[in-house]
């Protein structure tokens, strides 16, 4: 059970002078509930933009399941089991839920370049579409044009859609930023009722989702990973304490 | 551009309830219930809808009450698959093009170099013209998947301006400036031979577009499809979703210039003649304008500016011939400036009441 899913070795990004990720070391094990948290400017979504293609890594590795996936395109990290969601929504704003998450099962399936086909051809993936779509709350939506979304359905659609392509792992990007209290405790249940399964790296500001939810923590601060361990012992590492202190209380 | 809009929910009322099956939140067994009405939904979106019926119902019975003004629906008609091969990039993929008309050229000099060398018949000269065009599409696709609009709409300026040149240069092939002549067409099928009120031509160049327009319909309609829409509401989203962006705009914009060929072909055919004019600036200006008008996305947006387009300037140059551009880009400016929304707001209210007679059900 404890065997890494996700690893970094080294990794490095410079930006001209500065030093976005300062030589991170990181391993995600399977089935983890892991939060990687850090104040403003650590470094955690240029980190996240590395895991996922968006960005190359200057130095180092990435590996998933093993395999060195550090030179291959986001796309086919999603294929290979790695989805993630954004922390400033990325929808399809002129489709609706439903065609959103047919998209997803498509290309997982590999229907992407099946230009005579129909959208409801296999009955399986509109069952498993409506299935998600109850599972992130999202059925009482599932026709409306995304962009008329209320903000919190929103960022649960940005989720659901990460979890159609049946990741192995999934990176969530402050799920929790900018919903309402209203909605809040929504996106928290369907974060906690992610299957087991799935390895799952959280990164967030929000002290409070971090502890509920992680059982494994890692901080990283101007870049660097000064910290990593059970939630406890990151609460009392005097580093870590300092970090937030030095930065002002930024959770 | 996602902001934080805390708009409420839609309401449940805006899902068409299938039946009596109300949906029940509180049942264990729940997924049916969203998984029949997911299946409703895409059936209802992919069904014909009667406003298309009725389109094309018009459109093959315009010779019986229009028999003078054959000529001017030909005209239309292939304007309409030209426009309907801009709309396949601009309105699913996103990508903008000043330079479609290098592939309309492209396929007019291929249909018309067909038929003086090769075959008579339209069919045959109509498939070169789309594989040549698609050739060229290839090639210059690849051009066209970095970089941001103002790229792209210089990139494409700038192949269609090498085409231009080139046709101009290479007189032995193309007649420069004088242009193909001569071209003789076989009848269609071997049946329908091209007549002078342009009745054959008409028809033939509505049959292509229907057919070509099914096969957008359905592709469009399709997972592919999807994914083009994908990759113009959001790259970064798409390419998260394991989409493979660079291939399907390679396959798009193939296929879209295969369309322009055809559209070429049409017009090579149908007038039978080719010149420069073909490849000039200003069909793929106007080709914008046209979809400008018809609005982009929805397929039936180029062949309804196309209407629209042609009428105008049929009207507006009978009884102004000198001034009619004046009046071209005068609707041009008042219709981006806000016209156009309130054409398309008249068109939505309409819509609504049209659905209201008919008790209650979605346009």
């Amino acid at each position: 059970m404890s065997t890494p899913v996700l690893e970094t070795i080294g990794l490095v990004k410079r930006f001209g002078g500065l030093l976005a990720t300062d030589h991170v070391s990181f391993t995600l094990r399977r089935g983890a509930r892991h939060a990687l948290i850090g104040p403003n400017g650590a470094g955690k979504t240029t980190f996240v933009n590395q895991l996922t293609g968006v960005l190359t890594p200057t130095e180092g590795q990435i590996r998933l399941e093993g395999e060195d996936i550090t030179h291959r395109r986001p796309e086919a990290r999603v294929r290979l089991g790695m989805s993630r969601t954004f922390q400033i929504n990325q929808l399809f704003r002129t489709m609706t839920p439903l065609e959103m998450l047919l998209l997803v099962l498509g290309e997982r399936e590999g229907r992407g370049l099946h230009f005579w086909s129909r959208l409801d051809a296999r009955a399986d993936l509109v069952r498993e579409a409506a299935t998600i779509a109850e599972r992130f709350r999202l059925d009482d939506v599932i026709d409306a044009t995304i962009a008329t979304l209320s903000y919190g359905k929103q960022r649960q659609l940005e989720i659901a859609a990460a979890f159609a392509a049946r990741p192995k792992v999934l990176l969530l990007d402050e799920p929790a930023a900018g919903v309402p209290e209203a909605e809040r405790q929504d996106l928290l249940d369907t974060v906690a009722e992610l299957p087991e399964d799935v390895s799952v790296l959280l990164i967030e500001h929000d002290m409070d989702l971090v502890f509920r939810f992680a059982t494994r923590i890692t901080v990283l601060v101007n870049g660097a990973v000064i910290a990593d361990g059970e939630p406890a012992a990151i609460a009392a590492d005097p580093a870590v304490r300092a970090a937030y202190l030095g930065e002002g209380k930024d959770a | 551009m996602s902001m934080a809009r805390p708009t409420a929910s839609l309401p449940a009322a805006n899902l068409p309830v299938a039946g009596t099956a109300a949906p029940a939140a509180t049942t264990a067994a729940p997924a049916p219930d969203t998984t029949s009405l997911a299946g409703t939904l895409l059936r209802r979106r992919r069904a014909w809808k009667p406003v298309e019926l009725l389109f094309w119902g018009v459109a093959i019975l315009a010779p019986l009450m229009l028999p003078r003004s054959m000529l001017l629906m030909n005209e239309i008609a292939i304007l309409g698959l030209f426009a309907l091969s801009l709309d396949l990039i601009l309105g699913y993929a996103g990508i903008v093009s000043l330079g479609h008309a290098a592939f309309l050229g492209v396929g007019a000099y291929a249909a018309g170099l067909f038929a003086l060398n090769v075959s008579t018949d339209p069919l045959a000269g109509l498939v070169a013209a789309m594989l040549a065009a698609s050739v060229l599409g290839l090639l210059s696709s690849f051009l066209v998947l970095r970089g941001s609009d103002l790229t792209r709409l210089m990139v494409t300026l700038g192949v269609a301006l090498l085409v231009f040149e080139a046709a101009n240069s290479w007189r032995s092939l193309t007649g420069g400036a004088d242009g193909l002549q001569g071209i003789t067409i076989g009848p269609v099928l071997g049946l329908f031979d091209f007549d002078l009120q342009g009745r054959t031509a008409y028809l033939y160049s509505l049959a292509v577009l229907f057919l070509l327009f099914l096969a957008a319909r359905r592709m469009m309609g399709s997972p592919f499809g999807l994914s083009l829409r994908a990759l113009r509401d959001n790259r970064l989203r798409a390419s998260a979703s394991g989409v493979g962006v660079n291939e399907r705009l390679v396959l798009v914009y193939t296929l879209a210039a295969a369309y322009a060929g055809a559209a070429g072909g049409l017009l090579a055919q149908t007038t039978q003649f080719v010149s420069l004019d073909v490849l000039e600036f200003h069909r793929s200006a106007d080709l914008m304008l046209v979809l400008i008008i018809g609005g982009t996305g929805w397929l039936y947006g180029g062949l309804v500016g196309a209407v629209l387009f042609e009428l105008f300037q049929d009207v507006v140059s009978a009884a102004t011939p000198q001034y009619w551009q004046f009046w071209v880009g005068l609707l041009l400016v008042v219709f981006v400036s806000g016209g156009r929304e309130a054409v398309h707001k008249a068109g939505a209210a309409l819509r609504r009441r049209i659905a209201a007679l008919f008790g209650g059900r979605r346009a």
